[in-house]
């Protein structure tokens, strides 16, 4: 029998921060090339949300949306959630209608990576982009990062195997793996660091003074790590001639938030009047980076942004999802690209259920299960196209490779947009 | 036996994997367990397929008992999802961010059932 | 849409019109002759007593893409301005630092009509011109980054121009750009190392190429290539003091190309490169030095990169530059390597009257401004590294009147007095000279043939203002000159009234320039390079580089001939 020819098309990936740009779909097979195996699920063939729906009925896509239309402008205060896991062009749609609103714009980064925004500010951020790791960091230090499970083939591609102008074998380079347990990652470092939890913060003090010559001020033990220990780290750090923080959730997660970010930054600037440093967050999606970046340059800040006096106002601690749902100052949502039902603490989830929801998805979740109005989305990298940017902000046009009835996020907002503001000059009139 | 603990919650390739079909039986299977240490497995008189529950100040929920050799003494690990969420601190600190990771808690071995994710959702 | 404007008080430098009273045709976004249109299907615009000049063209800003962007990250302090509340149009935020909308309503308001983005880091192309896009109403372009490019280097090295050529019309049609930038050319692949290249002679780590000989490639290839806008260039050693001497032999580079309609070499923000001296403590003003070489050249022209007091955020490809800076000034600094193509820095600032150095600054932006011929020398604030684009009517007032000179030296630091000649010029520039400056001086500088001039076929963007050149006292009615230029009594664009009485009335989008220049080469030539430098040295597939004209809002190629 004769083997059937492989349609493979190439395709940009859409499943985490690491934007896989050497990878192929088999447009007839529905199947991936090349990826890892997080990837290699996005694009395999998945249930799917069948058809647009209110309060479990199926409906049109012009009825779904002229519902959700409808709950948003009756809304006081509707919040606009996810938008990480779609393109640029439907989030500035969803900043567009949570102006015009007066909703509140948040994404999923607020869960995530947010807190390296807060030290953004506090301390701005020495960084650089995926092609500097590979071409010139002779160290490598993944903090609170597990890419094997979480960016699996970032240290294939840019980080730990990845050769370069001058990284020529792996050798070349040194690879730390900081973490509270030893993780999968941990087996592909030359040295593996287990920290107490929540003692990042002391720990990056420590190595400062240590780079700064002020050992004295080091105790015998920080965090669960030996001064022996972080004196071996200060003078690897202090010898290489171009290093990377990569930092992750770990980091951002725990006891310390973003002042454990804004401390590394510290040690990195520091360690540039040494030699060169950069540190650079492992941003989760494939385009949380845009989720915060095409609200940065339409309202001048990346996430808990509130619209309701009619101008964007920016306060992590009123305005954030998870504290608008704690404290009830919501009274509906809208979900696009994301999953809090999932992924939000049992009190904010409580919340959600009250308010009437609407969700915009592929692909059926728990948001699902206490949405009222569902509309099924096209999957962005494989049935609609649009801009996404890679963990370091490189722009990729992310590809539409198969045609599909379903309608697009773009689409499905603008038409959202649309009946909005029939809605809103309606009420203007009278 | 109850056994005090510091709770992480976090990405597993298992968890990604099926992050996309949360209302499958291998997302649930990705998401509903508690790593535990070799000594903490034992210490609780756990099993390969028993129980547990966790209990923090924020809530309490029952994860199936997965031993981990590499964890240390003390700390467990739930894979990010609606099952850790059910513990982990809610509150953000002006952050925004709950704490997700780094929280205090116990744990004891239990005969009660793992909820599925469709009836996690109702009693939350 | 027919416009009829009536009875304003026209300049126009290009053509020669200087405060004659002059009506004006507008049909199908373009100034025509009256001829043209049917008088009674005209909207008249009475512009009487008024001042009716071209839209004005900010040639240098940086006011889209990846690093302003962090900029407004960075800062929200920034961003507490509120400058609109949605309604009709959309909500304006901004001090400083402003976010696309605002920065579209606030040029629109202001009378200006076109703005370019002074530097596009090539492979976060698309990212500039997102935000391009988010700009309403006027028309852009942008700039790619040139100078620390490893093909470039490549290509300087092995002294092959027509390569060189090649590539930089290949990298426009990729990043969808206007013109060749080039920054720090090398000192930012040296700061990779932590290093710069403060003298032109100074090697570029990696690499068997000097700033002299980037520069002088990257010239002679922009010229047989005769693209439209020069080789625009932020000098090496910026922000150090003696730095006026690296400035004026890079300005000699120059000295061996011609071309008969514009500077083959057009130099940014000069006033940071205009410093005399040999540290922070005897630094003083090489203004004089720089436009005395200015002045004898015919084929410069440079723009002033004016400090205006109060807050700014420094924002540039010169890496190594920020990274001094913030040292410096102990304030918040980021960064962004970027892959095989150059880097970025970002440090807050503000400048203060009282503070000696910031005050130096200040007067050597006015000298630049005061000594250059107005044919050489473009108003710019380096927006936002310098300041507000919205103080330009503050530049322009001062450049017009010695009184209103004499009345901020009162309030600046002494050094001033000593370090600088300022208080000694007695120069006052006319109208004339200032609406050149802004409008049809940068505009042939880019070499946008339709655009800052009011002749026939030009382009309908035009400014209306509520001053009477016949009759106005630029010297001592200062005041009124800064008023007036904040807020246009009508802005015109593309035929289209969007401001009135300096308040929006109508939203819309312009266009986006960039130059195809693939015409004249074969790109062949340099695919096997590019494969290579793909597959070693950068992180995405050379498949996935670029920008297509179809992801942009609304795109006008303009095709070498």
């Amino acid at each position: 029998m004769a083997e059937e020819a492989e349609k493979l098309v190439n395709v940009i990936c859409t499943f985490c921060g690491s934007v896989c740009d050497d990878v192929q779909f088999d447009v007839e097979k529905y199947k991936g090339k090349k990826f890892c195996k997080l990837g290699g699920s996005k694009f395999s063939k998945k249930e799917r949300i069948k058809s647009p729906m209110i309060d479990g009925k199926e409906v049109s896509y012009e009825d779904a949306i002229e519902k959700a239309a409808e709950i948003l402008v009756n809304a006081k205060r509707p919040l606009l959630y996810g938008w990480a896991s779609t393109v640029n062009e439907a989030i500035r749609l969803g900043v567009i209608l949570a102006e015009r609103v007066g909703g509140i714009y948040d994404q999923c980064a607020s869960v995530c990576h947010a807190p390296g925004t807060l030290a953004l500010i506090e301390e701005g951020v020495p960084g650089g982009s995926l092609g500097q790791i590979k071409n010139r960091a002779d160290m490598v230090v993944f903090w609170g990062s597990n890419p094997m499970e979480a960016h699996p083939r970032h240290p294939v591609r840019y980080s730990v195997r990845a050769k370069g102008l001058l990284i020529k074998s792996r050798k070349d380079r040194k690879v730390v793996v900081i973490d509270v347990r030893k993780t999968k990652s941990a087996n592909m470092a030359d040295l593996f660091i287990r920290i107490k939890p929540g003692y990042d913060y002391p720990i990056i003090s420590a190595l400062r003074a240590l780079i700064k010559g002020e050992e004295d001020a080091v105790p015998d033990e920080v965090g669960g790590v030996s001064k022996a220990q972080l004196k071996e780290l200060a003078e690897m750090m202090k010898s290489a001639k171009y290093g990377a923080i990569l930092y992750g959730l770990g980091v951002t997660q725990s006891r310390g938030r973003d002042r454990n970010i804004e401390n590394a930054i510290k040690l990195i600037q520091l360690l540039n009047r040494h030699t060169r440093w950069i540190i650079w967050p492992m941003r989760g999606h494939y385009n949380v980076v845009g989720a915060g970046e095409v609200p940065a340059w339409e309202t001048g800040f990346t996430y808990a942004i509130d619209f309701s006096r009619g101008y964007p106002r920016f306060s992590p601690g009123e305005f954030s999802a998870n504290e608008v749902l704690q404290r009830g100052d919501c009274d509906a949502a809208l979900v696009i690209a994301s999953d809090p039902a999932a992924h939000f603490p049992r009190a904010s989830v409580a919340h959600l259920k009250k308010i009437p929801v609407i969700q915009i998805d592929p692909f059926p979740n728990m948001t699902t299960l206490v949405s009222d109005v569902v509309i099924p989305s096209a999957i962005a990298g494989i049935e609609a196209e649009g801009t996404a940017y890679r963990m370091d902000g490189i722009p990729f046009r992310v590809k539409k490779v198969i045609d599909t009835d379903y309608w697009s996020d773009e689409e499905i907002l603008k038409l959202i947009l649309e009946k909005v503001n029939e809605k809103l000059s309606a009420e203007e009139v009278v | 036996m109850k056994t005090e603990v510091e709770i992480i919650s976090g990405r597993t390739l298992d968890q990604g994997e099926t992050v996309e079909e949360k209302l499958t039986e291998d997302y649930f299977k990705a998401v509903s367990y508690c790593e535990l240490s070799e000594e903490d497995f034992g210490t609780l008189e756990l099993s390969d397929g028993d129980r547990v529950k966790v209990k923090t100040e924020f809530g309490e929920v029952v994860v199936f008992a997965v031993k981990n050799k590499d964890l240390p003494k003390g700390l467990v690990f739930i894979p990010m999802g609606p099952y850790a969420n059910m513990v982990i601190d809610p509150n953000t600190d002006g952050t925004g961010m709950p704490q997700f990771k780094g929280i205090k808690g116990s744990v004891e071995k239990t005969d009660e059932k793992v909820k599925s994710v469709k009836e996690l959702i109702e009693v939350i | 849409m027919m416009l009829h404007i009536k009875n304003g008080v026209v300049i126009d430098p290009k053509n020669n019109v200087n405060a004659e009273k002059m009506d004006v045709f507008v049909k199908d976004g373009k100034i025509v002759d009256e001829s043209d249109v049917k008088r009674e299907d005209c909207k008249v615009i009475d512009a009487s007593n008024k001042l009716v000049v071209a839209g004005g063209v900010d040639m240098h800003a940086h006011i889209a893409g990846s690093k302003i962007n962090t900029g407004r990250e960075m800062r929200p302090e920034e961003m507490r301005v509120v400058r609109n509340i949605a309604g009709k149009f959309r909500a304006a935020i901004g001090r400083v630092l402003l976010t696309s909308p605002a920065i579209g309503y606030e040029y629109s308001k202001m009378g200006y009509t076109t703005a370019f983005e002074a530097a596009q880091p090539p492979v976060g192309a698309l990212h500039t011109h997102e935000e391009l896009d988010a700009i309403p109403l006027v028309d852009k372009g942008a700039l790619p980054v040139f100078g620390n490019w490893h093909l470039v280097f490549k290509y300087v090295a092995e002294k092959d121009i027509e390569k060189l050529k090649t590539f930089i019309a290949w990298a426009l049609e990729r990043t969808k750009g206007f013109g060749v930038k080039v920054v720090n050319p090398g000192g930012v692949e040296a700061w990779m190392y932590g290093g710069n290249c403060k003298s032109l002679d100074d090697s570029v780590p990696g690499f068997d190429v000097t700033p002299r000989e980037i520069i002088t490639s990257l010239i002679q290839a922009t010229e047989e290539l005769k693209l439209n806008h020069s080789v625009h260039l932020h000098c090496n050693n910026l922000g150090t003091p003696g730095n006026y001497q690296t400035t004026l032999e890079t300005m000699k580079l120059a000295g061996k190309f011609s071309n008969d309609k514009r500077q083959v070499l057009h130099v940014t923000h000069v006033q940071f490169n205009s410093y005399a001296g040999s540290s922070w403590r005897d630094v003083g003003s090489g203004a004089a030095e720089i436009a005395k070489y200015v002045n004898s050249v015919d084929n410069i022209t440079i723009d002033m990169g004016q400090p205006i007091f109060g807050h700014a955020t420094a924002m540039t490809g010169d890496a190594p530059f920020q990274f001094t800076l913030h040292k410096l000034t102990g304030a918040r600094w980021s960064n962004k390597d970027s892959e095989i193509e150059g880097g970025a820095g970002i440090v807050p600032l503000i400048y203060l009257p009282k503070n000696p150095i910031h005050a130096l600054q200040w007067a050597i932006g006015l000298e630049l401004g005061l000594l250059i011929d107005s044919d050489k020398v473009v108003l710019s604030t380096d927006y936002p590294n310098g300041g507000p684009f919205t103080e330009y009517p503050y530049i322009m007032a001062m450049l017009m009147s010695k009184k209103m000179r004499e009345k901020e030296l009162e309030r600046v630091s002494p050094y001033v007095q000593k370090a600088t000649n300022l208080a000694a010029i007695d120069n006052e520039k006319t109208l004339f000279e200032l609406i050149h400056m802004t409008r049809s001086l940068p505009s042939r500088v880019l070499g946008l043939d339709n655009k800052g001039h009011l002749g026939i076929g030009a382009d309908a963007d035009i400014a209306i203002y509520d001053l009477n050149p016949e009759n106005v006292d630029t010297s001592n009615d200062f005041e009124t000159v800064y008023k007036t230029f904040k807020k246009a009594v009508y802005t015109i664009k593309g035929g289209e009234i969007v401001v009135k009485d300096g308040e929006l009335v109508k939203d819309l989008w312009g266009t986006t320039y960039w130059v195809d220049a693939t015409g004249k080469v074969s790109m062949e030539a340099i695919d096997a390079d590019l494969d290579e430098y793909f597959a070693n040295y950068y992180s995405l597939e050379r498949s996935n580089y670029g920008v297509e004209e179809a992801w942009l809002r609304n795109a006008t190629k303009l095709i070498m001939g």
